[in-house]
């Protein structure tokens, strides 16, 4: 196959893979594009294929096997509560091959009569670097999410001086492989150094704010992609590479700007040790009257609403309740209530990731509010009821120039006539932050585990 | 083309993709930003493009073999899995079916 075909073909991957972006702006045809996008992925490999000659073809079936065998398995089995590890884990493969087809390059290249042009040299460092840095980062925030490792910030003295020495000694190998000291080690001195200091880089970022370092760390992949495109002469790799870093890069300061965080802070606060001292400041404010209920009271009130709006958080997840409250939705629905789904950008464990969770249980999305939406409804809502969510709902975000969250755009859910909160105990939430909504005299709260609270309002609603 | 010649031409179509990146991401509502994550993900797996021309090079020494293996292997694993995921997710999106 000459260039210019298998480059024409490449394009038709290229244009798929934009339609693929394409069509998620609506969830009515989203899944048609990113089944486009895998086919165009398959035409990337077929002209592949033959353009290595059938070289060393089994060792292409196996590797093929090996890697696509347990990528499907392993995406077929995961939870969808369990999805932000996974992306993890594919961000980081991915980066990994990127890295590693940087040291095959310049071990090809070196033995040649002169250096490697200072571009494609350029090329090769960068790669390597943004590379090793993705897989070995995704890795730890795999093993945090999984659970594997503690989510708390990892911290000790010197930290930053000892990242800071880090980087400049990969600095300084990058740039004189750059400048043409053709000696091989230094690449590997400069992968392994980029691996370890993804490892170090990502270790004192606490859990809840794993999803902005995956989102990062995805759009460094790309990166690493598009400049091994560089490398190989490949238009493919450099569009494709590149669309996913400027995606990744937008929506990493999409998710800062919904929690009210510059990108420096999520990856150099240390957020969940910082917030502890917040907490005790903040806690001060707490000491109103707290107002419950039973499940058969907020029953009646609930069945005899007009509109009433859930609020899910992460504990709806934990508790594994959606599937519950989707039930308890549609007998409301069948009194006639208006229900809808009121959903925080960063409630869950990534964005979006709600919305996952309550379409896995049957929720139609039309339901599914963003936060633009739904605020200008709870004015004209009933009940809300804020199931398992915590700092999102919090008012002092709006009110409270001391609190921790102060400025984070949140859900005005006190606009409700009454509000109903899902809750264990009156233990402060997973960033340790007290919340004056449950002290709000419209505020009535339900105490107990999430999933048996809407089983028994559920089987409540249906008695009446 | 000479080597300045396609490294304008290279970088010219970088940074264009680079706007259609961000084009095309800000019109993704962020009920699909999981989703989105994913499935950016799977196209960064074209670099499974890079791994099979590693491995499918000729007169490789031993050090290539294995580099151009395991990168294919991991590329492999990246471009089933996004994609895979992805579908599960989108095939959920549904409107009321009943």
């Amino acid at each position: 196959m000459s260039y210019n075909v298998s480059n024409l073909l490449y394009l038709i991957t290229i244009v798929t893979f934009i339609l693929a972006l394409r069509f998620l702006s609506n969830p009515a045809h989203a899944r048609r594009g990113n089944q486009l996008g895998a086919i165009g992925m398959l035409i990337a490999i077929v002209v592949t294929w033959i353009k290595t000659g059938g070289t060393s073809w089994w060792a292409l079936v196996l590797g093929m096997a090996i890697g696509g065998g347990f990528g499907a398995v392993a995406a077929r089995r995961v939870k969808m509560t369990a999805m932000p590890q996974m992306v993890a884990l594919f961000n980081g493969v991915g980066g990994g091959a990127a890295a590693l087809i940087s040291l095959a390059e310049l071990h090809r290249i070196l033995p040649d009569p002169g250096r490697p042009k200072v571009d494609i040299g350029l090329a090769i460092v960068l790669s390597g670097l943004i590379g090793a840095i993705s897989f070995a980062g995704s890795m730890v925030a795999f093993a945090k999410l999984q659970e594997l490792i503690g989510g708390r910030p990892i911290t000790y003295a010197g930290q930053q001086f000892v990242n800071a020495a880090l980087f400049i000694a990969i600095a300084v190998a990058g740039i004189a492989l750059v400048a043409g000291v053709q000696d091989e080690w230094l690449l590997w001195v400069l992968t392994a150094g980029a691996a370890l200091f993804g490892i170090l880089f990502v270790l004192p970022i606490g859990g809840a704010d794993m999803p902005v370092v995956i989102s990062l760390l995805n759009a460094f992949t790309g990166l690493a992609v598009a400049l091994g495109g560089f490398e190989l002469e490949s238009n493919v790799l450099i569009v494709s590479g590149m669309l996913v870093g400027a995606s990744g890069t937008l929506l990493t300061l999409m998710m800062g700007r919904a929690m009210n965080r510059s990108i420096t802070n999520v990856l150099f606060g240390a957020f969940g040790q910082v917030s502890a001292t917040a907490a005790a400041v903040a806690a001060g404010d707490g000491g109103g009257t707290v107002r419950s209920a039973t499940a058969e009271d907020i029953a009646v009130m609930l069945a005899y609403a007009h509109k009433v709006v859930f609020v899910p958080g992460y504990g709806l997840a934990v508790a594994q309740a959606q599937h519950d409250v989707r039930q308890l939705a549609d007998l409301l629905e069948e009194k006639g209530v208006e229900v809808s789904y009121a959903i925080h950008p960063v409630a869950g464990r990534m964005p979006g990731h709600m919305n996952v969770l309550l379409a896995e249980a049957n929720v139609p999305y039309p339901q599914l509010k963003e936060m633009d939406d739904a605020n200008p409804e709870f004015s004209r809502t009933d009940v809300a009821v804020v199931v398992g969510a915590n700092d999102v709902v919090n008012p002092d975000a709006r009110n409270n120039q001391g609190s921790p969250i102060y400025g984070m755009p949140i859900l005005n859910v006190d606009d409700a006539q009454t509000v109903v909160v899902l809750k264990r105990s009156m233990n402060p939430g997973f960033a340790g932050i007290e919340n004056p909504l449950f002290y709000n005299p419209k505020t009535v709260m339900l105490f107990g585990d999430a999933k048996e609270s809407i089983v028994k309002l559920a089987q409540d609603v249906k008695a009446l | 083309m000479s080597h300045s010649t396609l490294l304008v031409f290279e970088v010219t179509i970088l940074v264009l993709a680079i706007f259609l990146g961000i084009e095309v991401i800000s019109k993704v509502p962020s009920m699909l930003h999981t989703p989105l994550m994913s499935g950016t993900n799977a196209i960064h797996g074209v670099v499974v493009v890079g791994a099979m021309l590693v491995l499918g090079s000729g007169h490789k020494g031993p050090f290539t073999w294995i580099v151009g293996f395991i990168a294919v292997v991991l590329a492999s694993a990246n471009v089933v899995g996004g994609f895979v995921v992805t579908d599960r997710m989108l095939e959920m999106f549904k409107k009321r079916d009943k």
